[in-house]
């Protein structure tokens, strides 16, 4: 099948891409744009390791084709922190509080959460558990995730709100 | 005991969690190689069958395709992790005559891109000649039962029998004997990232591996011997690798072919397994029969167990013969008794082979355990962790021909976890539907036994330090998430009293760390590694320590302190000087040679299991759903003895990740077989706990002091893998009058248990 140009608008980089219309936007933006942050844990759409940004909407990047993204702004784990020292207060909290073990899945359920932190600034236990259902960890048991975006959530948010 | 605070017990985050949360850190899929070409496998199609003709040319002519290689192309040695027992290496990298289960690998190629490389897969024909297949064990080894391998009659490839004291003299003598049969099921490791290996030659027909791994070591020696090339051609790195649980600690068919390939071709080589590969070709936590007789005095004091285990290997031996050991060992831990009987079986059977996962045979053999006492308990009117104190292992005490305890906090763990619990109280106040159970743990600290026969020692360090105030250390322990990477710096920053970040770590690299390292497997690593850099970093303070003699003009009888970057004099502190400074002097009165010691490890005189054992106990709190048979776990909570940990933090993040593992082995997670095919071969339908699915979790830390560990610590990785399931079916027991003697507790056998369903 003829490939088709399209433009991704990824961590406010413009890229232009010739892609198969089969492809999904995980593939490309890992292997046309170099940005392996984004895993491929199930390519089923199940794991949640593939969450990205799109329009401000975190999608399974496995399931979602790269031609669905043309023109759309997209938000990878990388494009997150706004410099090597300067971490988002989520990464910060993910580090911090032990809510990383082997990783693979850290991208996408930052991604989750900060989906959810923009939507809801200070949610409860539950509903981060629930902003988490569609990740899968298999080495924290999500205590130490679900405490990270509590405090991130905390931090982030305005004077006089959250804790 | 003399530690720093700051370091050892100190919660630090892990050191390459800034790479981990930005994307940057590596795994091996996310590398990639000029010219490297794809990699896909052609797999079996029936569960056992003779090949009688593998037609590659189809797949050949497809344009792009660059190698299509089948068995008869390969050396055929055959490999396995037993070294020692050579005739245990019943694994071919690709079949030559025969396959043994659905996915068995046949033939691999490679390709200019994935896609024409799983077209080129395809396209490969496979005549076969059926044979009889077989699913279980007890038709594995019923009479006249078809061989999976010749070599093996009655598809039993090994037989462990353990036995001392007057097994039948006690259990007659006992005043209460009861016998029991459980069955456990397998289920997947289900790591977050698939298997990927990348191969990619050198000159002189060597080659490195970049690969998803818990064993570099092992993977470097099978690789060389299946190759038929020196062991020192291959070169293994390991990249990030998105967690193991003991599936990823053996040398695999798509390492081969990507080596195999990748020398054929001089090119770079790819393999990336898919989740389903993984779900329906994958290695899995061995299902178990299990046989389990034990006789008590009528005050509750155990007197002998006769313990029979047949455990479902599937089609090769694969880590079986280790777990068939270890459930004999495990089967008489924690308690004291006079008689064991112990015979455990290893089956072959047309299923992908089950191996080593978190808890090694302990998790079947605690759930048989562990329900059982929670049964004798009731019958003989004892309180059951009254049960368990009258019985419990304390430190000193001997487990015959097998090992000392060196240190135990068994009964305290006990003690806490009834008061943290709320125990007493809870278990008084019967309502229906709701209950509290208790399941107890003890776990090996790596092993003293050496199945892979290494010549090397069982682990090993490199130091060197600068005068810059700077160490690098240079190791093969490898870190699949459990934290090594952090905890081993932790150790030698405590020893030679610098700042941990002052630490440059080059691990897991077959070609620039010193021999050997056995692999993260046995929650070996703390102990075994940070033995071996503790060795080492005394060897470098051996050669700093004269530098201050010297310029301080010291009396020998002191003492020299390495603490907070300075080397001092112990008596004096005032007199010190920093390390950096220490270190130039060395290097000078050196004449350039650098600094740089070895430091190994290997258990000996250490009896026959392991050098130190963690002990524990959790208590389990559920609500059971009386019209749906749904179990919800409401509540956990453990008492643990791992020594001093390390790293606090770490440490509670694998009994967070423990429990996920161990609620999904109970409840929710298995495979759904029919004829030797895997169904669920998705997260979707292999249901792993979620975050709203996890209970509410309090832990208590009982610390002792382990002398055979660095800075009195011992394992924490996987004992604490084993105590949920007895826990949770204990309290689905206290909850509903049902008992599981079977896993997982799906809410179908909950309703048959209860009479609700036909």
């Amino acid at each position: 099948m003829a490939k088709e140009i399209i433009e991704l608008i990824v961590n406010g980089d413009r890229y232009e891409v010739a892609v198969e219309p089969w492809r999904t936007l995980a593939e490309v933006l890992r292997e046309d744009l170099n940005l392996t942050g984004t895993k491929i844990g199930c390519n089923q759409g199940d794991c949640g390791a593939c969450t990205v940004l799109m329009e401000g909407r975190s999608v399974s990047s496995c399931l979602t084709l790269a031609a669905e993204a043309h023109q759309r702004e997209i938000v990878t784990i990388e494009g997150l922190a706004q410099g090597p020292e300067d971490l988002h207060p989520l990464q910060e909290a993910f580090v911090e509080h032990g809510a990383v073990q082997c990783g693979y899945c850290t991208p996408g359920m930052i991604l989750s959460a900060k989906h959810l932190l923009d939507h809801n600034p200070t949610p409860s236990e539950q509903e981060i558990r629930q902003g988490l259902s569609g990740n899968l960890c298999r080495c924290t048991g999500y205590s130490k995730i679900v405490e990270a975006i509590g405090a991130a959530a905390a931090k982030m948010a305005p004077a006089g709100e959250g804790e | 005991m003399n530690h720093n605070p700051k370091i050892i017990g100190a919660s630090i985050p892990r050191l390459d969690g800034k790479d981990k949360v930005t994307g940057r850190a590596l795994y091996t899929d996310d590398l990639k190689f000029p010219g490297m070409l794809y990699g896909a496998l052609h797999r079996s199609r029936l569960p056992h069958a003779r090949i009688k003709k593998v037609d590659t040319s189809a797949a050949k002519k497809i344009k792009g395709v660059k190698d299509v290689v089948t068995g008869a192309d390969t050396p055929q040695i055959k490999y396995g992790n037993w070294r020692l027992v050579p005739g245990s290496q019943d694994e071919l990298p690709l079949a030559v005559d025969k396959v043994r289960f659905i996915g068995d690998e046949i033939a691999a190629v490679c390709a200019v891109d994935r896609e024409t490389a799983i077209k080129a897969a395809e396209a490969i024909e496979v005549e076969y000649e059926e044979l009889p297949a077989i699913y279980s064990v007890e038709e594995a080894t019923a009479e006249g039962a078809p061989l999976l391998h010749d070599e093996s009659p009655g598809n039993v490839s090994l037989t462990r029998e353990i036995s001392y004291g007057d097994l039948e003299g006690l259990l007659a003598q006992a005043d209460y004997v009861r016998e029991d049969f459980f069955k456990v099921h397998a289920v997947s490791h289900a790591y977050l990232e698939p298997c990927s290996s990348i191969a990619v030659p050198e000159e002189g027909g060597r080659v490195t591996l970049y690969t998803s791994t818990q064993t570099p070591y092992i993977v470097q020696c099978l690789l060389a011997s299946t190759l038929d090339i020196p062991e020192n051609h291959v070169r293994v790195v390991k990249t990030q690798v998105g967690g193991g649980f003991g599936g990823k600690m053996e040398m695999r068919p798509w390492e081969f072919a990507a080596a195999f390939m990748a020398l054929r071709t001089g090119r770079p080589v790819k393999f990336t397994l898919t989740r389903s590969d993984e779900l329906a070709f994958g290695r899995r936590r061995h299902p178990m029969s299990i046989r389990s007789k034990v006789g008590f005095t009528k005050d509750g004091k155990l007197l002998a167990k006769d313990f029979e285990v047949m455990l479902d290997g599937g089609a090769y031996n694969a880590m079986g013969p280790t777990a068939t050991f270890l459930c004999g060992t495990f089967g008489n831990m924690l308690y004291n008794f006079q008689a064991y009987r112990y015979r455990g079986r290893h089956v072959y059977t047309n299923k992908p082979p089950a191996s080593a996962m978190r808890g090694f045979g302990a998790p079947q053999a605690a759930f048989a355990q562990e329900s059982q006492m929670n049964m004798a308990a009731e019958e003989l009117g004892i309180d059951p962790i009254d049960l368990r104190l009258i019985n419990a292992m304390e430190t000193g005490d001997v487990i015959p021909d097998v090992a000392t305890i060196s240190s135990c906090g068994f009964k305290e763990s006990l003690e806490k976890v009834r008061q943290v619990s709320g125990w007493d109280a809870k278990r008084k106040e019967k309502k229906p539907g709701v209950g509290l159970g208790i399941g107890c743990f003890s776990f090996i600290s790596g092993g003293v036994f050496n199945w892979f026969n290494t010549k090397y020692n069982f682990a090993a360090a490199e130091v060197t330090v600068y005068p810059d105030g700077t160490a690098q250390l240079n190791t093969m322990a490898c870190d699949i998430g459990q934290g090594p990477d952090t905890v081993l710096r932790q150790i030698l920053a405590a020893e030679l009293g610098i700042g941990i970040e002052k630490i440059r770590l080059v691990s897991m690299d077959t070609a620039l760390t010193p021999k050997a390292d056995l692999g993260t497997w046995g929650s070996r690593v703390t102990l075994m590694n940070g033995n071996a850099i503790i060795d080492a970093a005394k060897k470098i303070k051996d050669m700093l320590k004269p530098v201050l003699f010297d310029h301080l003009d010291l009396n020998q009888i002191h003492e020299i302190a390495f603490e907070d970057d300075r080397v001092l004099v112990k008596a004096n502190p005032k007199k010190s000087m920093s390390f950096g400074e220490c270190v130039y002097h060395a290097l000078r009165g050196r004449r350039g040679e650098p600094l740089t010691a070895r430091g190994y490890y290997t258990p000996r005189d250490k009896g026959l299991v392991s050098p130190a054992f963690s002990f524990g106990a959790q208590v389990a709190e559920v609500a059971v759903d009386q019209d749906t048979g749904l179990v919800t776990v409401t509540n956990t909570y453990t008492a643990h003895d791992c020594g001093v940990a390390i790293n606090k933090m770490a440490v509670e993040g694998q009994l967070e990740g423990a429990i996920q593992m161990g609620l999904g082995y109970t409840l929710s997670e298995a495979f759904v077989m029919e004829q030797g095919r895997t169904l669920n071969t998705s997260f979707l339908d292999y249901k792993m706990p979620a975050a709203e699915d996890m209970p509410p979790s309090t832990y208590v830390e009982v610390e002792t002091y382990e002398p055979e560990g660095p800075f009195g610590a011992k394992e924490a990785g996987e004992g604490l893998a084993i105590p949920t399931a007895p826990a949770i079916a204990d309290a689905v027991y206290q909850a509903t009058g049902f008992r599981a003697l079977e896993l997982p507790i799906t809410p179908e056998k909950v309703l048959k248990g209860i009479g609700r369903l036909k």
